[in-house]
């Protein structure tokens, strides 16, 4: 099943084209890296899919249904969740509040509602050991390695149970370790039929876990093949133009 | 790796109860406060004594009554440098209001009214205009007792009309032995402490403190919570101000002039971090009850009150390097 379709989604700001007549399509449970140099429009195209700004051209399906999307918020109702660079997640707070901030539990004492810390608990060390993550719920996010801090940002996405992820750049700045652990993160996502966007430099991850691979290039597409029938050198020939197109 | 070994690590439980104490800040203040009253006990005749003592607790339930807001402003990520104006604000007006005759209960309900209406706009200017904390609230201390100037015509007010034996009590008596402010100063703390740990409100407090950004694209209200915690700020002062009132018999505009170096310094001492995320409700008023302690034993040991300034000052910044030293330690560890 298509969870996502672009068709000739265009986007300009000004007489800057950042994205020219992109088009691809996303399955269910598939995960799709998306590489391209500094500028060559990965971010935008990341932002009109999560709802930041609309296209200037094209359409935007969602399981087959056209949809346009005006703040974020439309879009993580439409089962998009994104997981930012930096995580978005307070050092101060334990994990599983993390996970929960913004949409916690609560229970009632009389007429007041205080926060169900058991509940909130119980619920995200569901969610971690889904993850086969070893995050402690209690733990302060600030003694949290890389890839915990990743899980905790991952398990915060499982809570809306999206159809489509999107994860900028999870494994910048983290250990060799850490980034395995990631990896397998996006591979648990896969596992749940949840379509993952990969934004990454780094070639090794991608091919460790993608299905598929588009490249962008100065806001076009300029390739989207399968990971088993290409290679890293192809791949950043793409990238620097070296090669013109696959 | 096996289903349950993840399940044991998920489970455990990194820190117990007495290793989370000793890391706060808060704690070890409790601890040299206690130390200083036992040394003070034990050299001289005069601390111990239930006059004394009640003294002492009476003298620093203002500055711990503001203390409370202040934590939570502080947590926020924010300071507020008015409440010392606003206290003087809030006197202000309960005092003109009595003084035409009407009772306790309007001079309280205007006091507070006025208290509200300077946090509105502390909380408006600093959320939705985005002008720092530190701008807004250091002009609204000199527009705070300004208008306390102005309503006034910076005359000493001290007669409180027909309940003014009731204002007397309230800031001046006392109830089963304990002075009422310090009555008012523990059920304040009890119930901001309860706020700040079982309310969404106080947990997100601590995550805009911690990451705004995040905060915000979580969805939480950071706007509407800004302004809150700023009225909270205002609100303690202005109660602060009813009973400073009723326990100084008469109110003058220079009253809580320079207090809200004082609030700052009991919520730091306290472990409140002045970048954000971080602050006890405890803390703060331990905080506070030291530097009255110090204060209250250089008089007793027959030291120059002169000294106040430097000790006050040196243990403001030992507290927070002792926790920077132990912060360092076990990020190295």
């Amino acid at each position: 099943m298509t969870a996502l379709r672009l068709e000739n989604v265009s986007k300009h700001f000004g007489a800057i084209h950042a994205l020219n007549d992109v088009s691809l399509s996303l399955s269910a449970g598939e995960v799709v890296g998306l590489m391209g140099d500094n500028g060559a429009g990965k971010s935008t195209l990341v932002k009109i899919i999560a709802g930041n700004y609309p296209p200037s051209n094209g359409r935007i399906f969602i399981k087959e249904q056209q949809t346009t999307f005006h703040r974020p918020v439309e879009a993580r109702q439409h089962g998009i969740e994104i997981v930012y660079q930096d995580l978005a997640l307070c050092d101060n707070l334990s994990a599983a509040v993390n996970v929960f901030l913004g949409r916690e539990l609560t229970r009632s004492i009389g007429p007041l509602k205080i926060l169900d810390y058991a509940a909130m608990n119980a619920a995200a060390a569901c969610l971690f050991k889904d993850l086969r993550s070893e995050t402690r719920p209690r733990d302060l996010v600030r003694q949290m390695s890389g890839g915990q801090r990743q899980a905790v940002a991952i398990a915060r996405t499982r809570l809306s149970n999206p159809d489509i992820v999107l994860m900028d750049e999870p494994t910048a700045a983290i250990s060799v370790r850490q980034v395995a652990e990631v990896l397998n993160l996006i591979r648990e996502l896969r596992r749940h039929g949840i379509a993952v966007v990969l934004i990454s430099h780094r070639m090794p991850d991608v091919f460790a876990v993608a299905d598929r691979i588009i490249v962008l290039r100065r806001g076009n597409k300029v390739a989207d093949k399968p990971t088993a029938d290409t290679s890293p050198e192809e791949i950043t020939g793409i990238i620097t133009g070296a090669i013109e197109r696959a | 790796m096996a289903a349950s070994g993840i399940e044991d690590a998920i489970g455990q439980r990194s820190h117990g109860l007495l290793s989370r104490m000793l890391g706060q800040q808060a704690f070890w203040v409790f601890i040299a406060a206690v130390l200083a009253c036992l040394a003070l006990t034990a050299l001289t005749d005069t601390f111990a004594t239930p006059q004394n003592l009640f003294n002492v607790t009476r003298n620093f339930a203002f500055v711990g009554i503001m203390a409370l807001g202040m934590t939570v402003v502080i947590i926020s990520g924010g300071i507020d440098l008015s409440v010392g104006s606003v206290l003087c604000l809030s006197a202000m007006v309960l005092a003109i209001t009595m003084n035409a005759g009407h009772p306790l209960w309007l001079g309280c309900a205007t006091a507070l009214a006025a208290s509200l209406v300077v946090g509105t706009i502390n909380g408006v200017l600093i959320a939705y205009v985005r002008i720092p904390s530190f701008v807004v609230t250091l002009g609204m201390l000199s527009v705070g007792r300004g208008t306390a100037m102005v309503l006034s015509q910076n005359k000493m007010i001290f007669q409180f009309g027909p309940d003014e034996k009731l204002l007397f009590w309230l800031g001046g008596g006392s109830t089963f032995g304990i002075a009422n402010p310090v009555i008012v100063l523990a059920l304040l703390a009890v119930v901001t402490a309860l706020m700040l740990k079982w309310t969404r409100w106080g947990c997100h407090v601590f995550a805009i403190g911690s990451n705004e950004k995040a905060a915000v694209l979580t969805g939480i209200g950071v706007r509407r919570l800004k302004v809150s915690v700023f009225i909270f700020s205002s609100l303690m002062a202005g109660i602060a101000g009813i009973l400073e009132a009723g326990w100084l018999g008469g109110v003058t505009t220079n009253l809580g002039q320079s207090m809200e170096l004082g609030v700052i310094a009991a919520t730091v001492i306290g472990g409140a971090n002045l970048m954000g995320g971080a602050g006890t409700v405890f803390g703060s008023v331990v905080g506070a009850a030291l530097i009255e302690v110090i204060r209250n034993s250089l008089i007793l040991l027959g030291i120059s009150t002169f000294w106040q300034g430097i000790f006050v000052g040196s243990f403001i910044v030992i507290a927070v390097a002792f926790d920077r030293i132990r912060a360092n330690r076990e990020s190295d560890g």
